[in-house]
């Protein structure tokens, strides 16, 4: 008997590789960012007080991921060079989410298209506006699609659950105790647990502060200052 | 591929600097085969002593060519970060640069680290970044600076002076570069206490400085018709670093202005 032809069709392979990363992101805990008045919280279940999945990019972006730890940590840093580098080259305001989020786009599609294994990673990069009509929230998946949202935006295992528990939360609207407390809701929700304030990991985009970076991690007594349940 | 470049996803450097010789050394300072020592502003004087609290570092706002004033209104004094601060005299243009790139070379480890450095190893990337601008040196367009700060295993802070080849000399008490540094070095040893609080040190601040504007012609004084005060910045363990308002600066000013011509009836 002769062998079965060596051919994958294109579309098989695409699911192929498709099915591989969701696996891989759908054991991970999830993320959320939310607007709120002021600002944008980055909120996550993260057992870990020192392997980050919210970082601060530059003086008003910030960054988000679910998935394998090495892989996003090796986005994260290229992000931050590729932001220090451009703002060093122009000037500090020309260096923007919708181009970060291109560069991303450009290596996940590459990534998933050309390497022999896509990355396993979900990504969130968001930007604080001047004012609060101008904030921006970029959601980006393995294979680069690119998705912007308007109020908030979950990644991660539960992704759809959060996102269902959060549906027709005006975020933008409310304060951030409110909007954390929505956010921590939303998360134990969606994995039907009560979530120690220890297992969270947070952080804000402050339009307030006068500093030129706008990133502030909200430590444990911050955030049980926050918490209401 | 497009995205990123391949060196910004397989680096391991932590360090701005190296990032940038390696892929954009077009916007970094380096020499050029001119001699520019004549045409570039200088001069200045900066002064850095230890108070009850932690650090204050001040230095006037003066830029000269020659025998031309540059610029009344330079800032050489700035916040490296949230807990130091650095003063440069020397070449402006190149001390400019060297803020500039000192700053984002901490901000850049911060971020990639997720740590900030401690205050020995701000104190030492500073001098490696002395010794790359050797050839900057050579030519004449030298820069000196002045570094202090805080961080929790010295909560009273440390002050470091360099010199052009980089060598890193830690000062007990207080510190003074540039052309005025003399001048402004003699006030302190008789101004100087190691309990001053936050206004008796602005107080002592404004007359070392006055006393270097008064002998060196590249040192400005406080310049009341356009209201422009000498820079002056604390950092402490509990506040960071603060800069002084000018309004308050210049009210002082006024107090050691008033309090000289009187002695001098």
């Amino acid at each position: 008997m002769s062998q079965a032809p060596f051919y994958v069709s294109p579309e098989q392979l695409m699911k192929d590789r498709a099915d591989f990363a969701r696996k891989g992101i759908a054991r991970g805990r999830s993320v959320v960012v939310m607007r709120f008045d002021e600002g944008i919280l980055l909120l996550a279940e993260n057992p870990s007080p020192t392997l980050h999945k919210i970082a601060e990019i530059y003086d008003r972006i910030g960054f988000a991921a679910v998935g394998k730890y090495n892989e996003f940590e090796t986005l994260r840093q290229a992000g931050v060079r590729y932001a220090d580098l451009r703002g060093y080259s122009y000037d500090r305001t020309d260096v923007t989410a919708r181009g970060l989020t291109n560069a991303y786009a450009q290596t996940l599609a590459g990534v998933f298209t050309t390497e022999s294994k896509p990355f396993e990673v979900e990504l969130v990069v968001a930007e604080l506006g001047a004012a609060p009509d101008s904030d921006q929230l970029y959601r980006l998946s393995y294979d680069g699609s690119v998705i912007d949202e308007t109020e908030h935006v979950a990644i991660g295992g539960q992704a759809d659950a959060v996102t269902a528990s959060l549906a027709g939360v005006r975020s933008s609207q409310m304060t951030l105790r409110e909007v954390f407390n929505h956010g921590v809701a939303a998360l134990g929700s969606a994995t039907q647990a009560t979530l120690a304030t220890d297992a969270l990991e947070a952080a804000v985009l402050d339009r307030t502060t006068t500093k030129q970076r706008t990133f502030r991690r909200l430590d444990d007594a911050a955030m049980s200052g926050l918490r209401e349940d | 591929m497009a995205g990123f470049p391949p060196a910004f996803l397989s680096s391991t450097s932590n360090s701005f600097v190296e990032l940038a010789r390696s892929l954009a050394p077009e916007a970094l300072p380096h020499p050029s085969t001119r001699d520019l020592a004549e045409a570039s502003p200088d001069g200045t004087t900066i002064i850095c002593f230890r108070t009850a609290s932690g650090i204050l570092m001040a230095g006037d706002r003066r830029a000269t060519i020659g025998n031309l004033i540059a610029s009344h209104s330079m800032e050489k004094v700035k916040a490296a970060d949230d807990f130091s601060v650095i003063g440069i005299a020397g070449t402006a243009g190149v001390a400019l640069d060297l803020i500039r790139l000192f700053q984002l070379e901490l901000e850049h480890y911060e971020k990639i680290e997720g740590a900030r450095l401690s205050l020995n190893g701000k104190a030492n990337r500073l001098a490696a970044m002395l010794r790359g601008n050797l050839g900057l040196a050579m030519q004449g367009l030298s820069v000196v600076p002045l570094f202090a700060g805080v961080d929790d295993s010295t909560p009273h802070g440390q002050i470091f002076s360099f010199d052009v080849t980089g060598g890193k000399y830690e000062e007990h008490r207080f510190h003074s570069i540039g052309s005025g540094s003399g001048f402004a070095r003699g006030a302190l040893k008789k101004l100087w206490r190691a309990d001053l609080d936050t206004s008796s040190a602005i107080s002592v601040a404004v007359e070392a400085l006055f006393d270097a504007s008064d002998d060196d012609s590249a040192t400005g004084g406080p310049d009341f018709v356009r209201q422009i005060a000498p820079t002056i910045v604390t950092v402490d363990l509990e506040n960071g670093v603060t800069e002084i308002d000018s309004a308050t600066v210049l009210d002082t000013a006024t107090e050691v202005v008033a309090r000289r011509t009187a002695a001098a009836r």
